[in-house]
């Protein structure tokens, strides 16, 4: 019996196989975040976006029997969603963390009213890239079965990087974050440049939500975000608007994640509730640690209401 | 500060209304009483009510009940089981006029079933799976639960067949004395078979936490567990996780095979209908129900799902005959001198703990054995 255990080496294999597991749709959500954000706007609301793109997902791959096109269905619906809430911030005195909030239930409600039918039947699960067949054991091919949202994912970091940073797109975007006044003194409109960003980040918030239910854990129900969405919104001020933070924080979160259950299963069975706040106080200590009572956070884009 | 006596507005309006309303109108109130005892009965789930689990369960049980003449029923799903569980009562009792409520989640208990029970004497409630007594807890409160660690004990029997790791793993989600006895069931009925299996448990710490129970059930077939269960309210992310894996799974709940295919051993499924239909009824004829309402296989609160194309000739046999002497109601899991995992002796030398024993319902350890730790 011993040739299949892996005793404690269980414990990194599992940190390594939850970072990649569980954690594509944080990095979906707070890369669409970032883009939001970055544009001088919150939206509280993509925990709604991701339940509601996994709703749809969902649905669609069940309906049609195509996984890739309950994907496209979650962006579209993730882009509704972004839509929204962009038109409605752009009345003045209308505060969007409050409309976030309001988005959130939103989406959230419709989410559980369209999808009753969707909990039983079986969808189509998204294709995964076997990584793992150099090695002959099961445990280690497992963790290797990367799925390709999670090299979408990665793929998007970097190219989201380097486009705020060398583009046109990326430039308008940030002087819209950080000076209303300077981006219409070039001739932008700020609250198109804010719209377009909206909705861009529900869409890719709602593919994180079309991961969830589309490969894993793969299966719609009410319960199948438990409060990822908003968790990532937090990872994004803990990743200092920065798409590679974004990436480092979401796999760093996934990997915590995995903490609770690898111990469990390698038989330290104490304390598993603390072992399951781990990803929560590794986030406590790492914005304590990076705090300064003198500078205000490096990386706030200026118009942003949070930081204003 | 002084605290004034709370009186909610619902509270108030629903008996001053009712108070003028019976004086105004003496005939319509008596009216209605012919045909069957008209009833309203609600139910309250935790979750979704097709969630191939706990609450799919219930409602299953409750339908039945739609076929009785003269049976209202009122449904509400995701309460969660905080103060929201008692406005849900509130509202069912007030505006819908339930004369008998089954919350149905564990925790709906203490303090919620409770706090209802004493503000509406007149209502009966009955809860599944809490722990009723008679000197502490109000007369129109009631527990009902099955036996179910009986199937636990038979899907340890498929199980200690089908392991080749001679290692199987179950999905918990919170350390009580029904998530407790259906572990250890399922070792038993696995070391029935073979006494040098071992049973790694996991905790998730919920009632439905879809990419926690994932997780847990990756990391127990990464430590070589080849079966899997669960006590989750849905077993539908452990039941396809494992299946997807290559692992053995054992149902719970209600039938997951559709979901696992051909790694489907069998399961462990609750038969509510009969126990709803037995509460209506005996209503429906004037009569008290039980306070305390328990029942196994033998008496139809449990069944299990058709053998898998899995399971050996061999484990069928076993299987089959140990189900019949649990028909017979002499089947005791828990046997005298039973260790738990940390070497205390939990059941006395010579004393069989069968399926009514008082002292399985306070269960909080888990027996040697099981991999794992209640707290």
């Amino acid at each position: 019996m011993e040739e299949t255990a892996l005793g404690l080496w269980g414990v990194p294999l599992a940190i390594l196989a939850g970072a990649i597991r569980v954690s594509t749709p944080f990095i979906f959500v707070s890369l669409g975040e970032t883009l939001t954000e970055r544009s001088g706007r919150i939206n509280l609301g993509l925990e709604g976006t991701l339940v509601f793109g996994a709703m749809s997902a969902y649905a669609v791959a069940v309906l049609t029997q195509s996984a890739w096109l309950g994907v496209l269905a979650a962006m579209c619906a993730g882009a509704v969603f972004g839509l929204l809430h962009g038109f409605i911030c752009k009345f003045p005195k209308v505060n969007d963390i409050a409309i976030g909030i309001a988005m959130m239930q939103f989406g959230l409600g419709l989410a559980f009213f369209l999808g009753k039918p969707f909990i039983q039947p079986v969808a189509p699960k998204l294709p995964s890239i076997p990584l793992g067949n150099w090695s002959s054991l099961p445990q280690v091919q497992a963790a290797l079965t990367i799925n390709v949202l999670f090299i979408v994912g990665l793929i998007l970091t970097f190219a989201i990087a380097w486009m705020l940073k060398n583009t046109r797109i990326g430039l308008i975007l940030r002087v819209v974050g950080d000076s209303s006044d300077a981006a219409r003194a070039m001739g932008i409109n700020p609250n198109t440049v804010r719209l377009l960003a909206t909705a861009a980040g529900g869409a890719l918030a709602a593919i994180g939500g079309a991961y969830l239910s589309l490969f894993y854990p793969g299966s719609w129900n009410e319960r199948i975000s438990s409060g990822q969405g908003l968790m990532a919104v937090a990872l994004v001020i803990f990743a200092r608007w920065n798409p590679k933070g974004c990436l480092f924080a979401s796999l760093l979160f996934g990997g915590a994640g995995a903490l609770g259950p690898a111990l469990q299963s390698v038989g330290v069975t104490q304390g598993y509730y603390l072992f399951y706040a781990a990803p929560y106080v590794l986030t406590l200590i790492i914005l304590i640690m990076t705090s300064s009572p003198t500078t205000r956070l490096s990386g706030a884009p200026e118009e942003l209401s949070l930081t204003k | 500060m002084t605290k004034l006596p709370s009186i909610s507005r619902r509270h108030f309006l629903q008996t001053t209304l009712a108070g003028a309303a019976a004086a105004a109108t003496p005939g319509l109130l008596s009216s209605s009483a012919f045909a069957a005892t008209p009833l309203t009965i609600g139910f309250i789930y935790v979750g979704p009510k097709d969630d191939y689990g706990y609450n799919q369960a219930h409602a299953e049980g409750a339908a039945a009940l739609k076929s009785i003449e003269g049976v209202t029923l009122v449904e509400e799903e995701n309460v969660p089981e905080t103060v929201d569980v008692q406005k849900t009562m509130e509202s069912m009792i007030n505006l819908d006029g339930a004369k008998l409520l089954f919350p149905t989640s564990f925790g709906y208990f203490d303090p919620h079933v409770l706090a209802m029970a004493k503000k509406y004497p007149d209502a009966q409630f009955r809860h599944c799976g809490g722990l009723w007594t008679k000197e502490k807890h109000p007369a129109n409160v009631g527990s009902y639960f099955g036996y179910i660690h009986q199937g636990q004990y038979l899907n340890g029997i498929t199980a200690g067949y089908a392991s080749k790791s001679k290692k199987i793993g179950f999905v918990a989600a919170k350390p009580i004395p029904q998530v407790l006895q259906n572990i250890n069931a399922f070792l038993l009925g696995a070391r029935s078979v073979d006494p040098s299996i071992t049973c790694q448990v996991i905790f998730t710490g919920e009632w439905s936490l879809a990419v926690k129970e994932a997780e847990a059930t990756n990391a127990l077939i990464d430590q070589g567990a080849d079966v899997i269960t669960c006590h989750v309210d849905s077993p539908k992310v452990v039941a396809q996780t494992a299946a997807g894996r290559g692992a053995f799974v054992c149902g719970y709940h209600a039938n997951q095979s559709a979901l696992a295919g051909d790694k489907y051993l069998t399961g462990a499924e609750w038969a509510w209908g009969n126990v709803y239909t037995d509460f209506i009824k005996t209503m429906q004829a004037g009569k008290p129900i039980g306070n305390f309402v328990r029942g196994g296989l033998k008496d139809g609160f449990v069944k299990m799902s058709p053998l898998g194309k899995a399971v050996s000739a061999d484990a069928r046999t076993k299987f089959e005959a140990t189900q019949k002497t649990m028909l017979g109601g002499n089947f005791a899991v828990f046997k005298g001198g039973l260790k738990d995992n940390k070497g205390n002796v939990v059941v006395p030398a010579g004393k069989d703990y069968t399926e009514q024993a008082i002292e399985l319902e306070s269960m909080n350890y888990l027996v040697e054995g099981v991999i794992g730790s209640v707290a």
